[in-house]
């Protein structure tokens, strides 16, 4: 399984990276862990004629923290990430969640920004970014962007990033903002790809009702994807068990998700219907109790 | 073909020097141009872990690398665990846990191990299974590969001097 | 027969090599001028091949040549078959498909250029003018009249057929007190060794010899299929394996690849290496797919088996050389239970798949699957505890040996040699404390979790013949040579083979170096595969040395002038017993029987060499057994399953290594637990293999495999000198079994019903939601 031929460029700086993918455009592809990219290209499903390696971009590996959040250069290391305090401080959902993005070898190359950028609507990354209602930094010759989450998954392995634009930062909003924060993933082997994860976000108001929820989940569409009728059924009430079970019925109901050796779409929605049950279950009483939900399932 | 690159790249201690085809991996690269055959091919796409090396001290699949992006590192494959003749603590425990059968995909269950309890000096063996599942086997079913991690590690905690060995 | 003593060894011969990255598998072989071999492969699952344009690929910079079926069938026909039976049809595979493509995957042409880089380059500028014709791809489909042939010169598509039937099974159904019928579907999966298959091949043009490197299970079944191919006497077609990385069955099969890389290598003249990678070995490498049994089974009011009939479809795939897979599964269901009236058929389907052979198991864990699931339908019928049932119907060991009435594999009669089935029984529950259990489930359920606990029990034929041969040489240097057969992917034969040397030669282990996978070494043999090897090889390695050692004893004896009962050997010395310092080494024996100290004429009483080659013939397969206890967790909204518990009980005869043969035990049980849970081969509606990759075809990893509690019995078999039965596939046989029990005991409040492997997440959910909406 070797790839087709490329040509290889490796520039140190950020506007020759952009010098590049100006030129190149659709011909090229951006290479920054590769852990998705070069199987696609051993597989010869990937033919790039170019192949732009920005590693050796070091400024664009960085952990910022913001007050509501963190910045990450897109060149950040999974494993970097995994193992920052900012993370785990800030947000604690990613930090769980890293634990289930591939293995540690996987995590030693992979990137923040490398994984948005895929666009694997079971991916976890890519769950969270929608979920916490993130945006991302685009550059290109000549400009600069910030595209939101919400616009930045358009379809299935495709985003909004034009073919001579370079995604530079993600910036996360933190999950410790929140009152409640679940992940769960239900994936055949750890490790693998999610069949369907889940991220359940609420807010309390003064008064103990739900200020605010969120649910997203991955895996059952396209891009992840958030749920704004489920969402909208918790919103002003006491989350009780039968606004829950509502919830995550609406959620079942509002998917459409995809068919593939490892799950029917009949089973991924009743796996989301389960997880988002479960994730809320687990997001509620982080919220009234204060005790952390546990990552995942298996 | 597109054009040669040179490389130069430090592999178990030592300098070597190549003039390499952008596509082809550095996994090949070890074996086929530096003659370091013990970095094993088992899937060409991440998944079954046989070709783990530490490139700049992390354990990568060096499947998923081309030979061009290991331009400056310092790369450490199977070859280079055992000093002088003397075996490293994790090989002679898989030699005394039966830990390996067919031994293929043992380099790369060292290289993956090395990273491992350097970074982690006490694990549980849930741990050390999820530690692990990033690398196929075929014939050992894991058990003695986890039994020889746990006694690596409780024998390096005798030598730290008592640390307690963490089973939750 | 005795069962004589065999060495310890402290750690395996093999390991020092295979830690370090210093062991040589096929592909760190290099070959001076060597090339690099690509195949091309069908895109279809059946269809004409009208012609292929290779022209562009072979102007490609770096490409030496392209050949195709046509070339090929003009020099050579069909493979020949593995294991031939009159009732097997011959339709073999070719070397390179030349009139039609059976299977996606199948070998259409072959590349050779500088390297693999070019070599898949020039893959995609060949093309094919293909006529795509309707596949069949299932086996009941595949029996229909108007089906597709797979072969055209066939009148229909049955590979092969069989039957056996011992004393009356019509009598035992009518008089039986309940009949109980079952359909059942069970998937086997593929081998997936973590190296896939490789061969290197160089053809020395002056000396004619022709050299092949290979991936092999059999050296010698390569060498044979080569001389017969290529037409070459077997002095001149020489196969060695190198380490080997994982076999499991797939590795045994002579594949096209095996002969046209050969062939490419002396039309070429250079040294040809083709290495396998994983999509193509997601494709082509041979697999054990499917059977569906039509069972039933015949019982008095207490449960105890009158009569049991089974008629099966195997899933052959597109070609067949053999139908040993099928004829095992029929012979294994009745296990170790007493089933005085019994009736199987079979009839192996071909289909627009893969090719089928043997994986891990061979047949066998399906038969477990057939028997433990009606044994289990009894229980539930007859509102009986399963264990109970299984009581009732162990052969008891005062029984052994037990004839089943029927023909095993090896084509001999199928009697258990020795056993005590329900001790083994006993042991495992203990184990996995089966009294205890229904406690643990009534807490479990209170706090909503759903367990159950699943047994299993077996017997599994193996340590078969026809032969495997030992070559036992104390060098001039002293150095003592073993050379067999036996073609070792990770069995640690070395280690096995010099424990059994060394325990004749009064050495120790690590004094012995042993030999395998060479037809030079030995000239005749079989191979590794089966759970053969310790049995049939390990006998012939014992008998070898011990005709070694009485020849040493008798040089020894003139040397020392004595007689040959009164030395002893050991520490490698021969020494007088009663006045020790009169003594001589093996390297001094070996030494002077060159013959030149005596002047060129050997003294009487002399031989001229100290070596001895046996054949080991088996009279019969030997039976080990076992049973297994699963104690699993279900989710039933979700049908993720958690193995908690896990024993197993085996009984292998002799234990000649017991951290081997642990080593074994616990290795199969993780192929079980991938055939109960996670492997399965997909293919859609047009023929075409879903699963190309890892991320498609799971392989439990450390995460899924469970602790294993290994236990043994020890029940010695009289039919080999060492007293051993196989031990190398006993963990796959009865895991599938346990584990689908536990989970249908776990479900029981639901009602679920498991008729079928491999059991994914989603059926399991399916088959608590079938039952939810019977009930609503």
């Amino acid at each position: 399984m070797k790839p087709a031929p490329f040509e290889y460029l490796a520039p140190t700086t950020l506007d020759e990276a952009l010098a590049a993918l100006a030129t190149y455009g659709e011909e090229a592809k951006v290479l920054a862990g590769g852990q998705s990219l070069v199987p696609l290209m051993n597989f010869r499903l990937a033919r790039p004629r170019v192949l732009i390696d920005i590693n050796r971009l070091a400024e664009l590996a960085y952990i910022h923290q913001e007050q509501d959040g963190l910045r990450f250069g897109a060149l950040t290391r999974q494993a970097e990430a995994e193992a920052s305090p900012l993370v785990r401080a800030a947000s604690p959902l990613l930090a769980q969640a890293l634990r289930f993005v591939g293995h540690a070898a996987i995590r030693s190359r992979g990137t923040i920004g490398g994984s948005i950028a895929h666009a694997d609507p079971a991916a976890e990354l890519p769950l969270l970014l929608v979920a916490l209602d993130g945006y991302v930094r685009a550059r290109r010759v000549g400009g600069e962007r910030t595209i939101a989450a919400q616009e930045f998954f358009v379809d299935y392995l495709t985003t909004a990033l034009a073919p001579t634009e370079l995604l530079t930062e993600v910036c996360l909003p933190a999950s410790s903002l929140w009152d409640g924060a679940s992940f769960l993933e239900l994936a055949r082997r750890h490790g693998d790809y999610a069949l369907v994860a889940s991220v359940v976000l609420l807010r309390l108001a003064a008064d103990g009702t739900c200020a605010e929820a969120r649910i997203a989940l991955a895996g059952v569409g396209p891009t992840p994807l958030r749920i704004p009728a489920a969402e909208a059924v918790l919103v002003g009430t006491g989350l009780d068990a039968a606004r829950q079970e509502a919830a995550a019925q609406l959620a079942a109901e509002a998917i459409d998700p995809p068919s593939d050796i490892h799950g029917s779409a009949d089973y991924r929605r009743r796996l989301a219907r389960t997880l988002v049950q479960r994730g809320l279950a687990a997001a509620v009483r982080m919220a009234t109790t204060g005790k952390t939900a546990t990552g995942g399932e298996r | 073909m597109s054009a040669l690159h040179d490389i130069a790249l430090v592999v178990n201690g030592q300098s070597y020097q190549g003039r390499v085809e952008p596509r082809v991996s550095l996994a090949d690269f070890l074996r086929d141009t530096l003659g370091l055959t013990g970095t094993h091919v088992g899937c060409e796409h991440g998944v079954c872990g046989a070709c783990t090396v530490l490139l700049d001290g992390r354990p990568v699949r060096s499947c998923l690398l081309f030979a061009v992006q290991a331009q400056g590192a310092e790369v450490l494959t199977v070859e280079g665990l055992a000093q002088n003749g003397t075996l490293h603590p994790l090989q002679e425990a898989f030699r005394r846990h039966h830990a390996l059968q067919c031994g293929f995909c043992t380099p790369g269950l060292l290289m993956t191990l090395v990273a491992f309890i350097r970074d982690h000096p006490v694990a549980s063996d849930a741990e050390i299974r999820e530690a692990l599942a990033g690398n196929l086997c075929r014939c050992t079913g894991y058990q003695n590969i986890v039994e020889a991690v746990r006694a690596v590690l409780a024998a390096a905690a005798d030598q730290a001097g008592g640390m307690p060995h963490g089973q939750r | 027969m005795a069962s004589a003593s065999v060495a310890v060894a402290p750690a395996r011969q093999e390991d020092e090599a295979l830690l370090t990255g210093r062991a040589t598998f096929i592909a760190d072989i290099a070959l001076p001028g060597m090339v690099h071999a690509a195949v091309l492969r069908s895109p279809y699952a059946h269809a004409r091949i009208r012609g292929i344009d290779a022209s562009r690929a072979r102007a490609l910079p770096g490409v030496l040549a392209v050949f195709d079926g046509q070339q090929v069938h003009a020099e050579m026909g069909r493979l020949p078959q593995s294991v031939p039976h009159p009732a097997l049809k011959p339709y073999t595979e070719y070397p390179l498909a030349w009139d039609k493509v059976r299977y996606v995957g199948e070998p259409v042409a072959l590349v050779v250029a500088e390297s693999r880089h070019l070599a898949e380059d020039a893959l995609e500028l060949i093309t094919v003018d293909y006529e795509p014709l309707p596949p069949v791809l299932d086996v009941e489909q595949a029996l229909a009249p108007d089906a597709p042939r797979v072969h055209d010169e066939a009148e229909d598509n049955v590979a092969g057929a069989m039957r056996q039937s011992v004393g009356d099974v019509e009598r035992a159904f009518r008089e039986a007190a309940y009949v109980f019928e079952e359909r059942l579907h069970v998937h086997r999966g593929a081998g997936h060794a973590i190296e896939t298959r490789g061969l290197l091949a160089s053809f020395e043009p002056r000396t004619r010899l022709l050299t092949v490197w290979c991936t092999s299970q059999g050296v010698h079944r390569v060498q044979r299929a080569l001389c017969e191919m290529l037409r070459l006497p077997p002095h001149q077609v020489r196969v060695i394996t190198p380490q080997v990385g994982g076999g499991f069955g797939p590795k045994g099969a002579v594949d096209p690849e095996t002969v046209v890389v050969p062939w490419a290598a002396i039309k070429l003249r250079l040294p040809v290496k083709w290495i396998e990678d994983r999509r193509e070995h997601c494709l082509a490498a041979k697999q054990e797919r499917d059977q569906v049994h039509h069972v039933a089974i015949a019982v008095d009011k207490n449960g105890v088996i009158l009569g049991m009939k089974d008629s099966f479809l195997h899933d052959a795939g597109a070609y067949a050389g053999s139908m040993v897979t099928p004829w095992i599964a029929a012979t294994t269901i009745p296990g170790p239970y007493r089933i005085p009236n019994f009736a199987v058929d079979f009839r192996m389907v071909f289909t627009n798949k893969v090719p089928t052979v043997v994986v891990r198991g061979a047949g066998r864990p399906q038969a477990v699957f057939v028997m433990e699931r009606m044994i289990e339908r009894i229980a539930r019928e007859l509102r009986l505890d399963p264990v109970e049932v299984r009581r009732r119907n162990l052969i008891r060991p005062e029984e052994q040996p037990y004839n089943t009435g029927l023909i095993f594999r090896d084509n001999r009669p199928m009697i258990y040699d020795s056993g005590d089935y329900p001790a083994c029984l006993e042991k495992a529950l203990a184990l996995i404390d089966y009294a205890g259990f229904p406690q643990y489930q009534a807490r479990a359920r209170a706090e909503g979790r759903y367990v159950g606990l699943g047994v299993a029990c077996y017997v599994e034929g193996n340590g078969l013949g026809p032969y495997e041969g030992a070559t036992v040489r104390v060098e001039g240097s002293g150095q003592i040579v073993v050379l067999t057969g036996a073609t070792p992917q990770g069995q640690g034969h070395h280690t096995t083979m010099a424990q059994i040397c060394a325990a004749q030669l009064g050495v120790s282990p690590d004094q012995v170096t042993v030999v395998t996978g060479d037809t030079s070494g030995i000239p005749k043999g079989v191979g590794t595969f089966g759970s053969r090897s310790s049995v049939v090889a390990g006998s012939a390695v014992h008998e070898a040395a011990g005709q070694v050692r009485a020849k040493l004893l008798r040089v020894a004896a003139a040397l020392l002038e004595c007689s040959a009962d009164q030395l002893r050997l050991q520490d490698g010395k021969v020494f007088v017993a009663e006045a020790p310092t009169r003594s001589i080494t093996l390297g001094a024996i070996a030494q002077a029987i060159t013959g030149v100290g005596f002047g060129y004429a050997l003294p009487a009483g002399l031989e001229p060499t100290l070596e001895a080659t046996v054949y080991f013939r088996p009279e019969r397969a030997t039976y080990a057994y076992g049973a297994h206890a699963a104690i699993v967790e279900v989710d039933p909204a979700t049908g993720f399953c958690r193995i908690e518990k896990y024993v197993a009980v085996d009984d292998c005869g002799r234990i000649l290594n017991p951290t081997i043969v642990r080593g074994q035990v616990i290795g199969g049980v993780a192929h079980g637990v991938g055939n109960a849970l996670y492997e399965e081969v997909v293919y859609d509606e047009a023929g075409q293999p879903l699963n190309t990759s890892f991320m498609d075809y799971l392989l439990p990893t450390a995460t899924e495999v469970p602790e294993v509690i290994v236990a043994h019995t020890e029940t010695p078999s009289p039919l080999n000198p060492l007293g051993i039965k196989g031990a190398g596939e006993s963990g796959t046989l009865p895991a599938p079994a346990a584990i689908a029990a536990a989970i249908e005991h776990a479900l029981a409040p639901f009602g679920v019903r498991i008729t079928s492997l491999p059991l994914s997440p989603e059926r399991i959910a399916n088959l608590v939601q079938e039952q939810q909406a019977r009930a609503s």
